[in-house]
């Protein structure tokens, strides 16, 4: 590349301390990031401490960054506040070609979703099995534990998020806290957050350590109840002892878990918040799903084919081998009908096919605004390995690079009424994530694009036609008072973030 | 086919559908293989085959599904004139 006639993008102000922007990276990133934008335009530059950053916004330049290759811009050295999370030797990202395996691995494939969401289903179910008739929680604490008992369902497998309880959120909310800036210049530095977090790790791996303790001294599960670890228990190193330590098996269900988990649970509470904060739209979202599980319709397991015992867990070998599944699902009460297995609570409500999961426009949109609103990852980052060139300005190696859903999903010119939650804008013929593929990228975009976007629609809706249909909700502080914590690199919801619940009687939606 | 008359000048034209995958998006989800097993196949490390670029119409229905529903939009269909 012919470089030299290149210049180095402009800085934006400020950061003129020891550590550059690095205090208001950590105070105010959203805040520092607009500035950048609006001083430097789609490229522009700050500094946490030795480190360059160069931030990118608009289409032109995030297309760029989404379309590099590794050689160019390499993700695995970009993250060094995760590594003292998921352990040494658990890379954070992996190439695409890698990634195609992973997710054939992490039953993340077409074939498994139907499965998945009379799963995540159920554990929505189980978790309001315990409501009173009206009551009030912590949307931060519900969406938090209930995420974790999905994707250890969906991901590990039934028989050990049985062996689950709230504990193992709590410590796992402490993993995801113990993500501040600071990394980059000290990935150990001695704060409270940091050692909460090294604290949370190890009482991860005591508790999965328990647990592979009692599966050793207990009775063998029957074929079926087989899950992702009793397969990597039983996988033996050359010198005959089991080859995956309790601390790796921790580290790696904590990598399968961490990217589904804090952004699925932001995004449900927010998509909850902002119909709340929307009545018209809540009401269209309640109709939508009224229509669609009306007459009885099931959200079906449908991965099981007829007789075959009801298995939806997460084990691909044995899933792989059932071959193709069968469309539509079992009846309840069908022999091996895990609920009828287990002591969970039936489904009170009728489910609905896999198909009309598909087709939830009104609820799909409302979620894809609360993703363009409050994207759960606000700042991508990469480092660059070669020279790059972007919109006329040179990025040297070494430099970190950025791109900013919470920027590039709020731009005017692509996003009429940017700040205002607007979930017509996806339907027919507007369709603006669609029309704006570069700048509408709450999952990222092109090579990098989040393999899970299609795992975590599904999800949400799954979870939102639950409770949806039983509930009806109210928010329990001044609509302002709900905001997004950004003093870590995990976005949270800032506590307290409380809302009302009341059970539903049927078709008592519109009327209070 | 090589050397053969335009379509308009052979005085027939026969629609066809020429499917279009865009590598660098696809990530091997498999939806397209659900939707239309007769054209799509996925490998179990995740690389996509499509198994007749060129379906019939009779498949056009199955295949505007798989199109619509994979999740990264790497296929499209181009319409043709044999």
């Amino acid at each position: 590349m012919a470089t030299e006639a290149l210049r180095v993008p402009p800085a934006v102000s400020g950061g003129d301390g020891r550590d550059g922007h690095l205090g208001e990276l950590r105070h105010d990133p959203i805040g520092l990031m607009r500035r950048v934008r609006e001083e430097c335009g789609d490229v522009g530059e700050f500094r946490l401490a030795d480190r360059t950053v160069v931030l990118l916004s608009g289409a032109e330049a995030n297309e760029v960054f989404f379309r590099a290759s590794e050689e160019e811009l390499d993700q695995a050295e970009a993250y060094p506040f995760m590594t003292p999370i998921f352990g040494e030797g658990v890379v954070f990202d992996a190439p695409p070609e890698r990634r195609r395996e992973m997710l054939h691995n992490q039953a993340l494939r077409d074939k498994f979703m139907r499965g998945h969401a009379a799963t995540i289903a159920e554990e929505v179910e189980a978790m309001v099995a315990g409501w009173a008739d009206e009551g009030e929680i912590d949307l931060l604490d519900f969406f938090a534990e209930l995420t974790i008992y999905t994707s250890s369902s969906c991901l590990i497998g039934r028989r050990f998020r049985d062996q689950l309880d709230r504990r193992f959120a709590e410590l796992y909310h402490d993993l995801e806290r113990g993500t501040d800036a600071l990394a980059y210049v000290d990935a150990y530095a001695p704060i409270e957050s940091f050692r909460r977090r090294d604290e949370a790790r190890a009482g991860l791996v005591e508790l999965v350590q328990q647990i592979m303790e009692g599966r050793r001294t207990g009775p063998a599960p029957v074929d079926e109840d087989r899950d992702l670890l009793d397969v990597l228990m039983s996988i033996m190193g050359d010198d005959g002892v089991p080859r995956f330590s309790a601390d790796e098996v921790t580290g790696m269900f904590i990598a399968m878990m961490f990217a589904g988990h804090h952004t699925t649970s932001g995004t449900a509470a927010w998509t909850l918040i902002e119909l709340l904060r929307h009545p018209n739209e809540m009401e269209a979202v309640a109709a939508e799903l009224d229509d669609l599980y009306a007459g009885g319709a099931k959200l079906a397991p449908g991965g099981d084919p007829p007789g075959v015992p009801g298995d939806r867990r997460a084990r691909p070998e044995r899933l792989r081998a059932q071959g193709e599944l069968a469309p539509g699902g079992d009846p309840p009460g069908v022999p091996g009908d895990r609920r009828a297995r287990s002591e969970r609570p039936r489904a009170q409500g009728e489910l609905v096919s896999y198909q009309a999961l598909r087709e939830m426009p009104r609820l799909e949109s409302a979620v894809k605004e609360a993703l363009r609103l409050h994207p759960p990852l606000i700042l991508l980052l990469r480092v660059a390995k070669e020279p790059v060139e972007v919109g006329g300005y040179l990025v040297e190696p070494g430099k970190l690079v950025g791109a900013t859903p919470a920027i590039s999903n709020r731009i005017p010119e692509d996003f009429p009424e940017p700040d205002e939650f607007r979930p017509e804008r996806y339907l027919d013929p507007r369709q603006e994530d669609l029309a704006n593929p570069w700048t509408w990228i709450p999952f990222g975009a092109g090579r990098h694009r989040c393999v899970g976007a299609a795992f975590a629609m599904m999800q949400l809706k799954a979870i939102f036609s639950v409770l949806l249909r039983g509930w009806k909700f109210e928010l329990a502080q001044p609509s302002e008072s709900y905001r997004n914590d950004h003093s870590k690199m995990v976005v949270q919801l800032e506590q307290p973030c409380r809302a009302r619940y009341r059970r539903r009687s049927a078709g008592s939606w519109s009327t209070v | 086919m090589p050397g053969s008359l335009p379509a308009a000048e052979r005085g027939v034209v026969v629609d066809g559908m020429r499917i279009v995958v865009d590598r660098d998006l696809c990530q091997g989800h498999g939806v397209c293989e659900s939707e239309a097993p007769e054209l799509f196949s996925v490998s179990k490390d995740g690389v996509l085959s499509v198994l007749n670029e060129r379906p019939g119409q009779d498949l056009r229905s199955r295949l505007e599904l798989a199109v619509k529903y994979c999740p990264t939009h790497a296929l499209s269909v181009v319409e043709e004139e044999e």
